[in-house]
């Protein structure tokens, strides 16, 4: 069943790539499709199966890959709760997105690529969340690199989506230099990189006395040691999850289709990052450091991204900062130790996220092309359905619900239980991490209903040529949509037990027994998940307050008196411009390391290969042979005949001497 | 055994098709078409003839197989061929890469056409012979003969500048060459012999006085070393004797970029492997850390200079020089992940750089410009033309699942555990390869198609397909399933690192007990 869900996808690739002229656009369009849904089926059944019964992590072989001295690796699947949690993610995602793709890329002519690159990335990602080792986890983290290029670029006539889609390789690129070198590592430390091995041996290791890896000079004990190999490893998680000061290719992503960024850039592989750290928890369990740092960064980002959120004009971009900053609060929460409620957020943001890109995309569609939010405007009689889609997402994101009740949207769930268990963490960042999650929880609700009003109320502001040809998305668009607001919508109440443990009552011995078994780790001394559910009220309320303030903000400024913005922005224009234009990332990037690359590029090729190696190298001194030989070379036909023959004298002279003189 | 001399065979086949061609009158006007076909015949036939080879090569073996030895020149020179684990992929390689050579040139190639194929079949049995000689004179001889067909590749058949760009090669080959010779006479004065394997594993002489002298002493190793070291770089190439590639690919023909990039680059790696690791084992580790460091500037500088080229050539000729620098850091690390990552390395860079200058071929053929700057927007008129070049694009960024990242990857790991800075430096390559590989191929293939000379290009014919539909494949199938390569490595590169150990062990005893007196 596991290769079944997992090669699916790279047949329906194959197929539609290699075979598009004799398959036809429709037949690339429902083969990729009909495999995509299979796997969504089967990976449900895994899951159910699988997370509810007693096993544990079982691997599943299916090639040799790499043989060289004590590193040994296979092409392996690692079946555990996590690999199925995600395979449902994934899998159900991607199949809906294809579905919404036949519609939504109707009047594209390269639709079988397009198909193709989408079954292709699912692969990819599959073979991600399944690697039983660290390098095949690699291979499917760059094979999701390589997809996302492929698909921001998809226009490829469009010179910004050119740029996109290099900036989003390259940037990841950096974070991949440091989970290559946090491999690396993890190689020297274990002797192995396969993840059973690995997570066997950690408590060993960690207890090693004396130094048991050399970096950078300096020899690490244990517990420095699994500090730098988390770090460096979170650094990778950092790139593809577009953290804070790694995060600048995420917005310029949205060149890509929509629907590319519902799958790619908000439900599955930005999430990459999040699942590497979870799947690693042996590992980070270890290093208090390391933990610590992934909640700083996860916060800063969440408050960051959302501020920036506030202010954007175009609607992808809005929730590319809000996936941005979802993806924070899922960090904050892995560095508190709050694994599960972490890889909870990562599944229903999922559908909520997904929902809210792929109601966008709807939205784009019905407003021929347009994606700036000054452009449109009182669309809510127009589109209905999928007004009230985005409203569901809205609600799902913002976490509406009753506290203390079982009543709630999805984000409810998950999003406070990553807040309350940030409130009890207990690292060092943990009150910092609390202070700008709540605050992000505002606004994330101001930017989610902004979006709302600018789009759907008040006057229409779209020319009336494209109002008159505003139309409701098919049907073959709208069913992905209902589909993903019903997981938005219950996704939190069905399995909130299950993710966060609560359900086995508290006690530590058994609260990722029951559900994750030994798919996510805690040490000895991480309590997070049994002690979030004691918190004070204040706390439990604090999201919810800062949900409705939001709401209340958005609804004065946009619908009430839409004057104020504009006031606003008067008012503050350094602050606002530095909001819209993200904290001058991108030009500070550019000053730092763009330009001093390519400068560097272009002095060692002119002054460091031309005017030193070569001018005192070889052009310096044929410049001189030439002097002396000018005539002998006007004698002769060409030096070339010269090299052939002092060769042939060479070798003679040399066969001479050995015979009379060497030999004897 | 087998008691044919295959190798003898495989080496001297080209030679036999060279000689056949010399007879076809250059007159008639079929006649150019009989020397392509008879090249290509030629060379196909070598290339099955030498699958005999890998068919037939016990990988449990670590020494050579297929050995053949004559008498040349009476008590000094004999006539030595044997392959090994380390040395049979490259011949495969080589054999492999000819006749794409040969259908690359099949109709770029206007002038004097009989003696470019001769050149190229001379070229491909002198470096079969480098791949399969096992004497240090045999060796020199296949070596540097090599490289007058070559000249005369670049030199006649090469672009505006080919006159500097021989040039050039000529000076920093001969500086290498004329070094590697006296050290070759200085292993023969000491050891009086000129037997490869004997001077590689001298464990295999039968007395010990006959062993030691075997030995080359840990005072002349250094000196010996460096020699071999003057020309292996160059051939490399290695920062900062790099300078003559870029020149030497921008106006070599399509073809000897080719035979450049994929065979030729690689003898400087081989001759690190065949003679400086086995024959001078201390000096080696003595010099680990020039080399590094040399490999890591390497890196680093040549990707930096890769990025703002502005003919397509040179930038893959830059690139090379940086993937080279993974080879030799990989081969230095001194232990099993590094040096098959380094062989691996090599291999997978012959294809993947030869697959490369063919797709610029494939342009330059159509407008007869390198500049990136003509080009633009290619994959509006030529979408096969595009799939094929993204591949090779990526292979050369080191993307898991192409050949190229499993040389990458092994070099990277076996260096982290010996110098963990070198490591780092090294990895942010592979930042900059992402940056000036994508940008060159967006530059080259993305984008509008403005420019009036591009509109009426044609997509890849049969010919371009046949020649690079393979290489694709293999360049997949080598990044899924390289177990082949490494079943065949194993053994002689265990066999090198333990004969290095024991080698440095025994210098480390011989040490402490001068001390102890």
């Amino acid at each position: 069943m596991y290769h079944a869900i997992v090669f699916l996808p790279l047949a329906g690739f194959l197929l539609a790539g290699l075979f598009a002229r004799s398959l036809g656009v429709k037949g690339c369009e429902y083969i990729t499709t009909g495999f995509l849904m299979i796997s969504a089926v089967l990976s449900w059944i895994a899951f159910l199966t699988f997370a509810y019964s007693g096993d544990g992590p079982q691997t599943i072989e299916v090639l040799r890959w790499v043989n060289s001295g004590n590193l040994n690796v296979n092409w392996a699947f690692r079946i555990d709760t996590l690999t199925v949690v995600m395979l449902v993610v994934v899998n159900t995602v991607s199949s809906l997105v294809h579905m919404y793709s036949i519609g939504y890329m109707h009047h594209d002519p390269h639709r079988p690529r397009f198909f193709a690159y989408l079954s292709l990335f699912t692969f990819a990602m599959l073979m991600l969340v399944t690697a039983d080792n660290l390098l095949q986890m690699f291979f499917g983290w760059e094979g999701v690199g390589l997809a996302s290029y492929l698909l921001i670029g998809f226009w490829f006539k469009k010179p910004s989506a050119n740029a996109a889609a290099i900036k989003a390789f390259v940037v990841n690129r950096i974070g991949d230099f440091g989970f290559a070198l946090g491999i690396f590592g993890v190689f020297v430390m274990f002797g192995t990189i396969e993840l059973s091995t690995i997570f066997a041996n950690v408590d060993g290791v960690s207890k090693t006395e004396g130094p048991v890896l050399e970096f950078l000079g300096y020899s690490l004990g244990a517990d420095s040691a699994l500090t730098v190999i988390c770090l460096l490893l979170f650094m990778g998680a950092m790139g593809k999850s577009a953290q804070f000061l790694l995060h600048t290719w995420l917005p310029d992503a949205m060149e890509g289709p929509t629907p590319v960024s519902a799958l790619i850039h908000a439900a599955t592989m930005v999430t990459a990052g999040v699942f590497l750290v979870a799947r690693m928890s042996p590992l980070f369990e270890y290093s208090h450091t390391a933990l610590a740092v992934v909640t700083l960064v996860g916060a800063t980002t969440a408050f960051f991204a959302a501020t920036v959120g506030l202010v954007q004009n175009d609607i992808k971009r809005v929730i590319a900062y809000s996936t941005c900053s979802q993806l924070g609060y899922m960090f904050a929460a892995l560095g508190v130790g709050a694994y599960g409620a972490a890889i909870f957020h990562l599944f229903t943001h999922a559908f909520f996220k997904a929902l809210l890109f792929l109601g966008s995309g709807s939205v784009i569609h019905a407003v021929s092309d347009e994606q700036d939010m000054r452009k449109m405007g009182g669309l809510r009689k127009h589109i209905p359905k999928t007004y009230w889609m985005m409203i569901i997402g809205t609600v799902a994101l913002t976490g509406l619900g009753i506290p203390g009740t079982v009543i709630g949207t999805a984000g409810f769930f998950s999003k406070d239980a990553i807040i309350e268990s940030v409130y009890v963490g207990h690292n060092a960042f943990a009150g910092y991490a609390f202070a700008m999650l709540v605050v992000a929880a505002l606004f994330t609700s101001f930017y989610s209903w902004r979006l709302i009003f600018m789009t759907f109320h008040g006057k229409p502001r779209a020319s009336a040529d494209v109002m008159s040809h505003v139309h409701e998305s098919p049907n073959v668009m709208l069913i992905p949509l209902y589909l993903l607001a019903i997981g938005a919508l219950i996704s939190g109440v069905v399995f909130y037990g299950s993710f966060t443990g609560h359900e086995t009552g508290g006690h530590h011995e058994g609260w990722y027994n029951g559900f994750w078994k030994e798919a996510l780790f805690a040490g000895a001394d991480n309590h997070i998940l049994e002690e979030f559910h004691s918190v004070p009220l204040m706390v439990k309320l604090s999201p919810a307050i800062m949900m409705i303030i939001g709401f209340l903000g958005a609804w004065l400024m946009y619908i009430r008196s839409p004057y104020i913005p504009k006031e606003l922005a008067r008012q503050h224009p350094a602050l606002y411009s530095f909001l819209l234009n993200k904290w001058y990332f991108d030009e500070i990037y550019d000053f730092l390391f763009v330009n001093p690359a390519k400068w560097l590029g272009r002095f060692l090729w002119k002054k460091g290969d031309g005017w030193l190696i070569d001018g005192f190298g070889p052009d310096g001194v044929s410049a001189r042979v030439l002097d002396v030989t000018s005539k002998v070379v006007r004698l002769q036909s060409g030096f070339l005949y010269h090299y052939a023959f002092a060769m042939l004298i060479g070798v003679a002279a040399l066969i001479t001497w050995s015979m009379f003189g060497g030999a004897g | 055994m087998s008691d044919w001399p295959i190798l003898t065979a495989i080496t001297f086949l080209p030679l036999a098709g060279a000689l056949i061609i010399m007879l076809i009158p250059t007159d008639a006007a079929v006649s150019a078409r009989n020397i392509k076909n008879v090249t290509l015949f030629t060379t196909v036939f070598t290339f099955f003839l030498s699958l005999y080879i890998w068919f037939n090569f016990d990988n449990s073996i670590s020494g050579f197989q297929f050995v053949e030895k004559h008498s040349w020149v009476e008590d000094f020179m004999e006539y030595h061929m044997g392959v090994d684990g380390i040395s049979m992929l490259f011949v495969i390689l080589t054999t492999f890469l000819m006749p794409f050579c040969i259908l690359a040139s099949w109709e770029s190639i206007q002038k004097n056409i009989k003696e470019y194929m001769i050149a190229f079949l001379v070229l491909e049995a002198f470096m079969i012979g480098v791949f399969c000689a096992l004497d240090l004179i045999l060796f020199y001889v296949f070596f540097e003969a090599g490289l007058i067909p070559m000249f005369l590749i670049i030199g006649v058949w090469g672009g505006k500048r080919r006159v500097y760009a021989s040039f050039k090669f000529f000076l920093y080959t001969l500086l290498g060459s004329v070094l590697m010779l006296l050290a070759i006479m200085a292993i023969y004065w000491q050891t009086g012999t000129t037997e490869i394997p004997l001077l590689i594993d001298p464990s295999q002489a039968t007395t010990p006085a006959a062993q030691a002298k075997l030995t080359i002493p840990a005072s002349m190793q250094p000196w010996l070393w460096l020699a071999f070291f003057a020309s292996f770089a160059v051939k490399m190439p290695m920062w900062p004797v790099h300078t003559w590639l870029p020149d030497a690919h921008v106006e070599a023909p399509t073809a000897g970029s080719v035979i450049l990039a994929g065979i030729l680059l690689k003898m400087g790696g081989y001759g690190f492997l065949r003679f400086s690791l086995p024959m001078f084992p201390l000096a080696s580790a003595d010099f680990t850390q020039f080399v590094f460091a040399l490999s890591v500037i390497a890196i680093v500088y040549t990707s930096l200079v890769a990025l703002m080229q502005e003919d397509i050539k040179k930038l893959i000729a830059y690139s090379s020089v940086a993937h080279m620098g993974y080879v030799t850091m990989g081969i230095f690390a001194l232990n099993a992940h590094g040096i098959q990552g380094g062989i691996f390395q090599m291999l997978s860079h012959g294809l993947v750089s030869g697959a490369l200058f063919l797709c610029v071929g494939v342009v330059y053929d159509r407008m007869h410009t390198r500049e990136i700057d003509a080009y633009g927007g290619l994959v509006n008129r030529m979408p096969k033309y595009a799939t094929v070049f993204l591949i090779f694009t990526l292979a050369n960024v080191g993307l898991p699942g192409t050949s190229g990242f499993v040389g990458e990857f092994l070099t990277l790991i076996g260096v982290f555990q010996v110098n963990t800075w070198v490591a780092l430096l090294a990895t942010t390559g592979v930042v900059l390869s992402a940056a000036y590989a994508l940008w060159l191929y967006r530059r080259v293939v993305f984008g509008q198609l403005e420019k009036e000379s591009l509109k009426s290009i044609l997509d890849l014919n049969t010919r371009e397909k046949i020649i690079l539909y393979p290489l694709v494949a293999l360049i997949i199938l080598f990044g899924v399933y390289p177990v082949p390569v490494f079943d065949v490595t194993n053994a002689s590169v265990d066999a090198l690192l333990t004969n290095y150990q024991s080698a440095l062990d025994a210098a480390k005893s011989v040490t402490q007990a001068s001390v102890s007196n």
